[in-house]
């Protein structure tokens, strides 16, 4: 049953094929089986279960009308508070943290009878992209497993990748869905700023921070946005503006799209494989009938420093919370009040998260503000401005998520520049707030590739239109990884 | 731009960040290397330009004031450090 789509889960749930209890148990295998992947922080099973009890006493009570997800098996990143389990954010900041309350996207979950499996895997509070900050170790790829999935949500790729759950949750603040996605050849979608609630997902950069589906297929990730998105009172950025369906036009026609490909996204850097496929990728869309245009984003380059600025400067505020007082570590034996804050904060932030803390704090601090944080955030405009140039021009864009393929455990730990650099065609869609998907275009040296999609604010529909047309007729999105079948 | 030790260490007291001695010299380097890449942006013109605090421009929404939340005092002392009485416990900060 672990191959299956959530589609043909759904009905075969209906159908009686099996219950949710049966589903939910074999997925609770498959965990264990693979445990070695390292991909869950916590798995309760009791609750599952119970869960899947619930979900199918709801089947069994009513007719086909109930929710697509009623009884289907979900992962959540560790990053969303879930009530009465632990939420560690893959930090031995959090590491005892149970959580009072249950984050919306959580609860979005919950009442529409989906069943929770597990805690996902990640870099610690977001940060990093290989997975390998977390506290709890670092996560194999299921396609090559000396490899890293990528990150942050590198958890939730490799899960899903490895099918130990039909669908997870990521987030994304400068790519932490697409490329772990394109590192592990699954559908990673990042929504339009403001259109996933934020309540209950642990704060990293609030102005770019924006929860996602990561599932096998386009068909999929709609369903899931479909139950994640929706205003929501509790996020003061959350939008107001009406939810559409996304299902209903996966199917539509692309006669006359216009493509635009950035040239800043084939330049110097680009890995020659992973060119090649992308290259292969938009000849699909040329043969659908799409019109393929160069278009440009001039101050694309200078979204590294921008992001590098202004995400460890909302982090470095965003982070002060965790001082030892109200939850989380607390030092043992702290002299003073300060000692307290000093040594509780020091003893369970790792090193990735203090470099930001630092970056940010510098950044923020009297007499650098207006060079950094202020001169960042007016570059951002700029790098915004870019991106409504363009799509005044064509309809999507299209290139590379990530410059390379995923690359050995260990390999880029020792300089955190080289690591940061690789998030150069990610990051300018978070700053400037896009939707942007990945989906699995083929392999380069035997490593799955994505190809990255990037629309127009709330134009989520058509996004999955286009992934859905390439999936329609390429079979990337289908093939597991050796060992996982 | 380059940081030194003594800069690092400030950084860190301002952030009530505790770092250990033997990393601050690994910091320095790494901080100085990112702060270069931020020279960047100074070839780039903006005197014109508005800064951009959200993606969509939005302003922060205001609700109206009044008490939505429902006294949680109980669960959320649960998962604290240390609590007495309903209050949460630190060091005497006065003798």
């Amino acid at each position: 049953m672990h191959n299956k789509t959530i589609t043909e889960l759904s009905k075969a749930l209906r159908e009686k094929e099996f219950s949710s209890v049966e589903l939910t148990q074999s997925y609770l295998d498959r965990i264990k089986k693979h445990n070695a992947l390292n991909s869950f922080i916590t798995i309760d099973e009791e609750l599952a279960l119970e869960g899947a009890k619930v979900a199918d006493t709801i089947l069994a009570n009513t007719n086909t009308n109930t929710n697509l997800l009623t009884g289907i098996p979900i992962a959540q990143k560790d990053i969303f508070c879930t009530q009465g389990v632990k939420t560690s954010c893959g930090s031995k900041m959090l590491d005892n943290f149970i959580s009072p309350y249950n984050a919306t996207v959580v609860e979005n979950f919950n009442n529409a009878g989906a069943v929770m499996l597990g805690k996902l895997n990640m870099d610690e509070f977001a940060m990093g992209s290989s997975n390998e900050t977390s506290f709890y170790g670092s996560v194999q790829n299921p396609w090559n497993t000396r490899c890293v999935p990528g990150g942050s949500s590198g958890g939730s790729a490799s899960a899903v990748a490895a099918r130990l759950t039909p669908a997870a949750t990521g987030t994304d603040t400068g790519g932490s869905i697409r490329q772990p996605a394109s590192f592990c050849g699954i559908t990673g979608l990042k929504p339009t700023y403001g259109r996933v609630s934020r309540y209950g997902m642990i704060a990293f950069a609030s102005s770019l921070d924006q929860a996602g589906p990561m599932t096998r297929s386009v068909e999929d990730a709609a369903l899931l946005l479909q139950t994640m998105s929706g205003f929501d009172t509790k996020d003061s950025t959350s939008i107001d503006i009406p939810v559409p369906n996304y299902s209903a036009s996966l199917n539509n026609n692309l006669e006359g799209l216009k493509i635009g490909l950035p040239k800043e996204f084939f330049s110097e850097g680009l890995n020659n494989d992973v060119a090649q496929t992308i290259e292969s990728a938009i000849n699909e869309y040329r043969k659908m009938g799409a019109e393929i245009k160069e278009v440009s984003l001039p101050h694309m380059k200078l979204s590294i420093p921008v992001y590098y600025v202004i995400a460890p400067a909302e982090c470095s505020a965003n982070l002060s919370r965790f001082d030892g007082v109200r939850f989380g570590y607390r030092c043992p034996e702290p002299k003073d009040l300060n000692d307290l804050y000093i040594r509780s904060r020091g003893e369970a932030f790792g090193d990735e998260v203090k470099r930001r803390i630092l970056m940010g704090t510098y950044a923020l601090s009297a007499g650098y503000y207006d060079a950094y944080y202020i001169k960042a955030q007016k570059v951002r405009r700029l790098i915004s401005e870019d991106f409504k140039q363009a799509f005044a021009e064509v309809d999507v864009l299209m290139g590379p998520v990530s410059p390379s393929p995923t690359f050995g455990l260990g390999e880029k730990t020792a300089d955190p520049i080289e690591m940061y650099l690789a998030d150069i065609y990610t990051i300018a869609v978070n700053l400037a707030g896009l939707p942007a998907i990945s989906i699995p275009a083929g392999f380069a040296d035997e490593k799955p590739v994505g190809l990255q999609i990037i629309s127009n604010y709330f134009t989520e529909p058509h996004l999955l239109n286009i992934a859905h047309k390439f999936q329609q007729t390429t079979h990337w999105h289908q093939l597991s990884p050796k060992g996982f079948e | 731009m380059t940081l030194n030790t003594e800069q690092v260490k400030k950084i860190a007291y301002l952030a009530r960040l505790g770092i250990d001695e033997k990393d601050i010299d690994t910091y320095a380097r790494d901080l100085s290397n990112i702060l270069d890449l931020m020279t960047q942006m100074s070839a780039t013109n903006t005197d014109e330009v508005q800064p951009m605090a959200h993606p969509l421009d939005k302003k922060q929404r205001l609700r109206a004031d009044a008490v939505l939340e429902i006294d949680q005092r109980e669960s959320f002392q649960s998962i604290a450090p240390q609590v007495d009485s309903g209050l949460y416990l630190v060091p005497k900060v006065l003798d």
